[in-house]
This record gives C-alpha cells, sequence and structure tokens, in this order.
C-alpha cells in the first residue's frame, strides 16, 4: 500500500473514531434525560413538589416529597458552604504560599487524590463511625459534616487544577508590586480565577445534592422538613431510592418525577453559575 | 561620568538544579541611571534581573548565593523584609500583565495594599501615574473598564504606570518591549529616557540597537558571566573583550 493511502486511511480511523465517542456521549445523557422525562412528567404535579408526604404516600396516596427538596437543599447547601470554607483557602495556599515547596503541595495533592476516590459509602460509614464517637444521631448535622468531607477532596482539588494555570508573569506583577502573599491569593489570584472557581464549587454541590450514600446512616430519612439541625432529614436520591423500590408502578413513575426534579435543580444552579462566572470573565488576564 | 552606585552585586551565584546559571557576578548599578544589561538569549539577563528583587524566590528549584545591596540594604538577606523591598523596586515584565481587575483599579492596587484609601487622594494619583506614561488621554473616559480590554502596547504602560505607583526608586525592566509592535516600543523608550532622570532603571534586552539608544551603562552578558561592563560610550564604542566587540559589530552569530 502506498503511503498517502496510509495515511488517508489512519485519518479515516481516528475521525471515525472520535464521531462514534462523541455520539456515545450524547446518546447516553439523552437518553437519561428522555427517560427520566417520560416516565417521571406523568406523575410530575404542582402538589407533588409542594407538599410533605401525607400517611400512605408510598403505596400511591396524596403527598409530595418537599420534605426531600428542602432536605437536599439544606444538606448539599450547608456542605458546600462548609467545604468553600476549608478547600478555598488550601486551594489558595498550596497555589500561593508553597510556591517554592512543591514538594508538600505534591503530597497533599496526591491525598486529596486518594480520598476523591474513595467511594461515598465509605465516607457514610465513616460518618456514622464519627456520629457514634461524637454521640451524634442521624441529623441534618451529621449529614451535612459526613457530606462536606466527601466533597473537600472534589472542591479543592477543582480549584487547584484552575488556579495552577494562572501564568507565573501575573504572580511576579502582583509581587512586584510588594504584595504580601495573602494579598496575592485573595486579591489577584481570586479574581483571575473566579469562573473556574465557580464550577469547581458548583462541580462539588453536583456531587453532594445527587450521592445518596453518604447521606444514608448519617442525615436518615423523614416525611417532615427538617427545623434544626439534629433532626435527621429526608435527601432527594433517597427518595429515589425508596419510591423506585415500591412494588407499586405508580409509586415507582414517582421516583423518576423526583429524578427529574433533582435534575432540574442542578440544571438551574449549573446555568445560574454560568452567568455569575461570565460576568466576572471579563477582568480575568489571558 | 558616572553617578554613586546603587546596587552593588557581590560574588553572586545562582543555580537551577545543577545548571549553574550566574557566575561569580561582581558590579554596581549606577544611581539614576539607564543600565542596560545586554546579551544574547539565554545568558541570565533576566534571572540577574530577578534575583534583584528576589522573584527568584518563587522557583523551587533556584539556589543563590552571594550578596546583592540596595543602598546598605542586604536584599538577599533571609530577614530583609521582601515586600517593602519589591515596592521600592517597579517591574516591567517582557510580557503586559495587567492584574485582573480595571484598569482605575490596577493603578491603585499598590497604594491599596500600602493602606492608601482616601479616595480623592487615589484619583489624583491614577491621573498623574498615567500622565505619566502618556496615557492618561487614552483611557481617562473607560477607567473603568477591564486592564485586559487594553491594547499590548497600552498595557505595557499600564503596567509601567502601575509599577511608579508604589513610588519606587528603581524600575526593572526585562525586554520590556519584545512583545510590542514599533510604535509601542518607541513610546515605551521614550518614557524610560524620560524617566531616567528620577530612577535608577535596570533594563534587559538583547537588542543592540535599542541598547545604544537608551543606555547610559551596560553590562554586556554571556554564559551566565559579565564579560565587560562600563559606561555605554565606552562598551560601544571601544569594547576591550573581543566577544564583546564581535556582539557589538553584529558579527556574533
Amino acid at each position: 500500500m502506498n503511503r498517502q493511502l496510509l495515511k488517508k486511511s489512519e485519518e479515516l480511523f481516528y475521525r471515525v473514531l472520535m464521531i462514534i465517542s462523541t455520539a456515545i456521549i450524547i446518546i447516553a445523557l439523552l437518553a437519561i434525560i428522555i427517560s427520566i422525562l417520560v416516565k417521571g412528567l406523568p406523575s410530575l404535579s404542582w402538589s407533588m413538589i409542594t407538599q410533605i408526604p401525607k400517611g400512605g404516600y408510598y403505596f400511591g396516596k396524596e403527598g409530595g416529597i418537599l420534605n426531600a427538596i428542602i432536605g437536599s437543599l439544606y444538606l448539599s447547601g450547608g456542605a458546600t458552604l462548609l467545604a468553600l470554607g476549608v478547600s478555598l483557602p488550601l486551594a489558595l495556599y498550596m497555589n500561593v504560599h508553597k510556591l517554592k515547596q512543591k514538594n508538600v503541595v505534591n503530597i497533599i495533592r496526591f491525598f486529596l487524590d486518594l480520598l476523591w476516590g474513595v467511594p461515598s459509602i465509605v465516607y457514610g460509614a465513616f460518618g456514622f463511625t464519627l456520629m457514634v464517637l461524637l454521640g451524634l444521631r442521624t441529623s441534618l448535622l451529621a449529614g451535612i459534616l459526613t457530606v462536606t468531607l466527601f466533597i473537600i477532596p472534589i472542591m479543592v482539588r477543582s480549584m487547584d487544577e484552575v488556579l495552577k494555570t494562572v501564568p507565573r508573569g501575573l504572580l511576579e506583577s502582583a509581587f512586584s508590586l510588594g504584595s504580601t502573599r495573602s494579598e496575592t491569593a485573595f486579591r489577584v489570584m481570586l479574581r483571575q480565577c473566579i469562573p473556574g472557581i465557580i464550577t469547581a464549587i458548583l462541580l462539588a454541590f453536583g456531587r453532594a445534592i445527587g450521592d445518596a450514600a453518604a447521606v444514608l446512616f448519617t442525615a436518615g430519612y423523614t416525611d417532615y422538613i427538617p427545623t434544626s439541625l439534629s433532626q435527621p432529614t429526608a435527601t432527594l436520591p433517597l427518595s429515589v431510592f425508596f419510591q423506585l423500590s415500591s412494588p407499586i408502578p405508580e409509586v415507582q413513575n414517582r421516583a423518576y418525577a423526583s429524578a427529574v426534579v433533582l435534575t432540574v435543580i442542578v440544571l438551574i444552579i449549573s446555568i445560574a453559575s454560568r452567568g455569575f462566572s461570565i460576568k466576572y470573565q471579563k477582568n480575568r488576564i489571558k | 561620568m558616572i553617578n554613586e552606585a546603587k546596587i552593588k552585586i557581590e560574588n553572586l551565584n545562582l543555580f537551577i538544579g545543577n545548571n549553574h546559571i550566574l557566575k561569580d557576578i561582581n558590579v554596581k548599578i549606577p544611581e539614576k541611571k539607564l543600565t542596560v544589561i545586554l546579551g544574547p538569549s539565554g545568558c541570565g539577563k533576566t534571572t540577574l534581573l530577578k534575583s534583584l528583587n528576589r522573584l527568584t524566590d518563587l522557583y523551587p528549584e533556584i539556589k543563590i548565593q552571594g550578596k546583592i545591596f540596595n543602598g546598605d540594604e542586604d536584599i538577599l538577606h533571609p530577614k530583609t523584609e521582601i515586600t517593602e523591598l519589591r515596592k521600592k523596586m517597579g517591574l516591567l515584565a517582557q510580557t503586559p500583565y495587567p492584574l485582573p481587575m480595571n484598569i482605575y483599579d490596577n493603578i491603585t492596587y499598590g497604594l491599596r495594599i500600602s493602606g492608601r484609601r482616601k479616595k480623592r487622594f487615589l484619583n489624583k494619583r491614577v491621573e498623574y501615574y498615567l500622565r505619566q506614561v502618556s496615557l492618561w488621554d487614552e483611557v481617562k473616559d473607560r477607567l473603568k473598564d477591564p486592564a485586559s480590554a487594553l491594547s499590548i502596547g497600552q498595557q505595557q504602560r499600564l503596567c509601567l504606570a502601575r509599577g511608579l505607583s508604589v513610588d519606587p526608586d528603581i524600575l526593572l525592566a526585562d525586554e520590556p518591549t519584545s512583545a510590542l509592535d514599533p510604535i509601542s516600543s518607541r513610546e515605551i523608550e521614550e518614557l524610560f529616557v524620560k524617566l531616567k532622570q528620577r530612577y535608577t532603571i535596570v533594563m534587559v534586552t538583547h537588542i543592540l540597537r535599542q541598547a545604544k539608544r537608551v543606555a547610559d551603562y551596560v553590562i554586556f552578558m554571556y554564559l551566565g558571566e559579565i564579560i565587560e561592563h562600563g559606561p555605554a560610550e565606552q562598551i560601544f564604542e571601544h569594547p576591550k573583550n573581543a566577544l564583546t566587540k564581535s556582539y557589538i559589530q553584529g558579527t556574533y552569530s
């Protein structure tokens, strides 16, 4: 075979490969969305998202999943805020203060990557042990703490990857003006990376709201909306799980409706944060 | 005639990993003159410049020995207050890096971190420094626009104004025109010639013509060593070293 032909067929091969891969991703996404919409939308009603479960809800009677919607928002909102309080300083510290000690930073990265890989059920089990130790019961607080631990590695490493891309010249500029390390971190790096940091927060929030295993033992489940941190709380993923395990078809369809609610929440937050980051994008130095 | 020495470098050696980058640098940089560090790419000019305000601190691989004095102050001494030291030296980098904020805040940043907050004072300073770099008329109506929206030549002048805003007495410039078009380059050069009456300027360049246009004092470097240094006319008219001669006559390859 001549070389030209070989090169052309190679080109064609990789192109087809890429098109197939792209198609798989898009089709998978569409399939998920369409299937939950088809199964869920007919059961989705106004009362479902504005009411808490009434007696016999899980056997197909009146009620809704407001307890799980509010519970999930409380839980992942709280965990995201707590995790942000730890993650942002750590990520900035790794990329500004510890510039000179690359080894230390690489060790931190290594451990964070290990933690990222730990399955969430293990966090759930660990959270449970912690609760016993601290004398906590299944509660919103215990759930928030467990999910916080679970999303910190995700948040730190995502922020870290963004901060790593800041041009060295920008850092040098900031330092040359006599900035301390903290001033460089909070006044320059943070501004430069706002869009990426928002994305990191969103990613962590998405993981927090979508995870069932970490909250299974720690946050518990209840039909009521929690009014304090010490009360247990329902969450959307568990609500999907419980309804889907019912033998009654109506209740199963409500599980899909709950999944639609979960997806829509993530979507709204995603779009809002995108808008937010575009707003702050304008000052970014390329 | 050369003024008193502003910066003194004594037995400076610098290593990156196992590479000996700067070898036994001994030189005095005169006050309120424009000193050009001249030499081919990769000879350690930029590294020498960055050791003057200790930006070398940011690189884990760099090891540095020897002494650098700014007046009586020992720059490399670990107890030297590094932020104060850096405020005395404005830096102009190869490519302009404005801060990720608007034009106004770029100039006031240095003042604000020094605790100056009064609006009227800041407004006056912004106008003053932007006029110094002949940027005021171009940007006075859009001070709140992001600095990244300026052209690259304007960005470089903004960076110069920002460097001046912390009231330094030394300006360090690392090939400040290498990313700019000829007109912007000329503007920067002219600014430097104007500013050298008030500031001690150290400028790195590999452009011989530029050095000839602006330099009062020349340090010629090659492969990490200072080959020759002296007043500009002496270096350009009567270089002593054969290497300097060939570089200046353009026969260096």
